[in-house]
């Protein structure tokens, strides 16, 4: 082994070196919320897609009101 | 004989079923033009991410922790259960969200918004059985600090969070029952009474809609 380590370079292992998740959670601490930036992150992307489903518009619906 | 074939529980259940859900509102060709949205999309997500759950449970099932912990394909039918678990509470809760704007309760459909409301809840109550019986370190955190607070409710010599057992059969066998369940009587609901309408299209306004419009 001589510390040298044997796992291959993948896709994988360079994503994980880039976002490491084996390390202690960061929080957000502001008056009483206190939420991990991990679920605060998935707040704001459930906020967003929901704001973008009701003003993007859908495939088709053009072509429907036209056919109409 | 012909009236003793209509008095048959069988016969009346089937006419009923017909009446109430005959097969082009089962299975519609079209929707209603409001329905082209976004918005209207994550009903069914939700439904496909399910599909993906429930599989992939399948398999965790039928190869048990030892192979989920220490297989690569183990990892990666484990993180699909997990991010598969993700996506079905994301899109439900924008479902949600869109369907409380749309007060989609409207023009008798109490029953539809009910029964989703009963699997919202259900959904968190498997999610959190399903975290209980991991078999890690965070199964044990999890386990050991939700013992005080489902004890403090009384519930806990019926559901013991640190019996590992109990809480995989609540986990594989009646929550995914509940579940499946209420999600059949949610999908025949909204079949029966169709896509709640936008507010200018509802035929039925609703008295403080009345109100406000005059």
């Amino acid at each position: 082994m001589n510390g040298e380590i044997d796992e291959p370079v993948t896709v994988f292992t360079t994503v994980a070196a880039l976002l490491p998740l084996n390390t202690l959670g960061h929080y957000i601490h502001w008056h009483f919320i206190y939420i991990s930036v991990a679920n605060f992150t998935v707040v704001v992307a459930m906020i967003v897609t929901f704001v973008a489903a009701l003003f993007l518009p859908f495939p088709g619906r053009k072509r429907r009101k036209e056919n109409k | 004989m012909s009236e003793e074939i209509d008095r048959q529980w069988t016969t009346r259940l089937r006419r009923k079923a017909a009446g109430k859900l005959p097969p082009e509102k089962l299975l519609p060709d079209t929707q209603s033009s409001y329905v082209a949205s976004w918005i209207y999309v994550f009903g069914v997500a939700t439904l496909a991410a399910l599909g993906v759950v429930i599989g992939t449970g399948c398999i965790l099932a039928l190869r048990g922790p030892q192979w989920w912990h220490g297989s690569s394909y183990g990892h990666f039918v484990n993180s699909l259960h997990l991010w598969s678990v993700e996506v079905f509470m994301f899109a439900m809760v924008i479902h949600l969200w869109g369907k409380f704007a749309m007060a989609a309760w409207r023009g008798g459909r109490t029953l539809t918004w009910m029964t989703g409301v009963v699997l919202f809840l259900a959904s968190v109550a498997t999610s959190f059985t399903g975290y209980a019986i991991q078999s890690n370190f965070d199964s044990q955190w999890i386990t050991t600090q939700a013992k005080d607070g489902i004890n403090a409710t009384g519930a806990g010599a019926y559901f013991n969070v640190l019996n590992f057992g109990q809480m995989m059969m609540w986990h594989i066998v009646l929550m995914p029952l509940v579940l499946v369940l209420l999600t059949g009587m949610h999908v025949l609901l909204v079949r029966m009474k169709g896509v709640v309408p936008p507010f200018e299209d509802d035929p039925t306004p609703t008295p403080d809609v009345a109100r406000v419009t005059e």
